[in-house]
């Protein structure tokens, strides 16, 4: 065994030695003292370590941060236009589920969906523009509807669009019925978009809340669609008819998805009515 | 050559009247785009083609609308009229030429539509007209006014470049 091997097992048997004393617990109070002494001194050296690597890796982190936060804010705005898109479908199919039940429970008539894409460049006007025309079979006269009650009449028609004057434009009439007094009397538009019922008998017996029907005279609509219903009565015994104000049964404000009654042509009277001679 | 865009400005202009302006109300009146529009380009010095967009836009206003044509063609007629003039007299002010023409002009375009559909047998208490459609579409009028006579003067330096008359 040469000086070197001699020298290695010795240093060996030294360490073993001292570890075996140190397992044993021989060493207790001083190896405590040495290792807390090595703790402090290592997370000095961490602590430290740390500093200087968020001081070097921090405005990368911000970088990386704040294409992070836009790539998230990206995601947001595309997620809230979702959001919104998926809203509207679901008022669509709300208004379009309605308007099935509709003409489900009203059978007698053929219906046609339109959106409303427009309204009368004018205010003095009251009409809308619907997005279906004479290639869907849309012919002027025909009454437009929705699941609340009628909207109006198709005015005029071009190859994929028409126009419709609602009740509520001041040149429209129609010609109604008081379900619960048994008469007729005739609903006008106004400026203001109010609708009143004009026209009515002062021995007819009119309550607040009557249900206002299309009354079918004249040919221009078709019988028994709902117009409204009385708010106020206005009766004065010099004058020969009474007067009401009318809630309309549609929210002419938020039309957005209308029927056209497409089996209905209105009835041209005017050859029968009778000619004023001069 | 560059008049042309006046065929889809115009166009855009109609289809936002009638599907965006008309729903923004102030009682029962609105702003009339349209109207504002061919204001600014009449007031612009250089423009020679107001007249032509004046009767292109009677006559796409009057595709869409129920209102009888001649009252659409005489009222936007006169407000290129009423804007030459005005625009050779205060051509120092164009703001105020601006403010004037869109007054006047809304004022003379409404009452001319109610004359004309008293005519035609609708009937209009004034009262009601003035009060709920005449000073509200004037009031939004005049607001819209500054926007669209900035946009308009823009288009008109693009539309005509001044090099061209130097």
């Amino acid at each position: 065994m040469n000086s070197r091997s001699l020298q290695t097992t010795i240093i060996f048997l030294v360490v073993g030695g001292i570890l075996a004393l140190a397992l044993g617990g021989f060493f207790g109070s001083a190896s405590r003292q040495f290792s807390s002494v090595l703790i402090e001194l290592q997370t000095w050296i961490s602590s430290r370590f740390l500093g200087v690597q968020d001081f070097v890796s921090a405005p990368r982190d911000i970088a990386s941060l704040r294409t992070r936060n836009a790539e998230l804010e990206t995601q947001v705005s595309q997620l809230q236009a979702q959001v919104i898109e998926l809203q509207q479908r679901v008022n669509e199919t709300e208004i379009l589920a309605a308007l099935v039940d509709f003409s489900r429970t009203n059978p007698e008539s053929t219906y046609k969906a339109a959106a409303v894409i427009g309204r009368d460049p004018s205010p003095f006007l009251h009409y809308i523009i619907i997005n279906r025309g004479s290639n869907d079979d849309i012919r002027r006269g025909m009454p437009v509807v929705t699941n609340q009650g009628l909207v109006g009449r198709v005015d005029a028609v071009i190859a994929d669009a028409a126009r419709v004057q609602l009740i509520t434009d001041p040149g429209s009439a129609v010609n109604s019925s008081l379900q619960n007094a048994k008469t007729t009397a005739v609903t006008f538009g106004s400026v203001t978009g109010d609708i009143s019922l004009d026209m009515i008998s002062q021995n007819a017996v009119v309550q607040p809340g009557d249900l206002i029907l299309t009354s079918g005279l004249g040919g221009g609509y078709p019988s028994d669609i709902p117009i409204g219903q009385v708010i106020t009565l206005r009766s004065l015994e010099f004058q020969l008819f009474q007067q009401a104000t009318i809630q309309p049964a549609v929210d002419f404000s938020r039309l957005a998805i209308v029927l056209v009654i497409t089996n209905f042509r209105p009835v041209d009277i005017a050859p029968l009515e009778p000619q004023t001679t001069p | 050559m560059r008049n042309l865009v006046a065929f889809p400005l115009l166009a855009l202009a109609v289809i936002l009247q009638s599907s965006v302006v008309s729903q923004v109300k102030l009682l029962s009146g609105y702003a009339d785009l349209p109207l504002i529009m061919i204001a600014a380009w009449a007031l612009q010095e250089r423009v020679k083609s107001t007249w032509h967009w004046a009767v292109l836009v009677c006559a796409m206003l009057g595709f869409v609308s129920k209102m009888p044509w001649p009252a659409l063609v005489i009222g936007y007629l006169s407000i290129v009229f009423v804007a030459q003039a005005l625009q050779k007299r205060v051509w120092q002010a164009p703001l105020l030429a601006m403010f004037s023409v869109t007054f006047i002009g809304t004022l003379f375009v409404n009452f001319l539509s109610f004359a004309a559909l008293q005519v035609l047998g609708t009937n209009f208490p004034l009262g009601d007209v003035v009060g709920l459609i005449v000073l509200p579409s004037l009031l939004l009028n005049m607001l819209f006014s500054i926007p669209v006579y900035t946009f308009m003067r823009d288009l008109a330096r693009w539309v005509y470049p001044p090099e061209e008359f130097e």
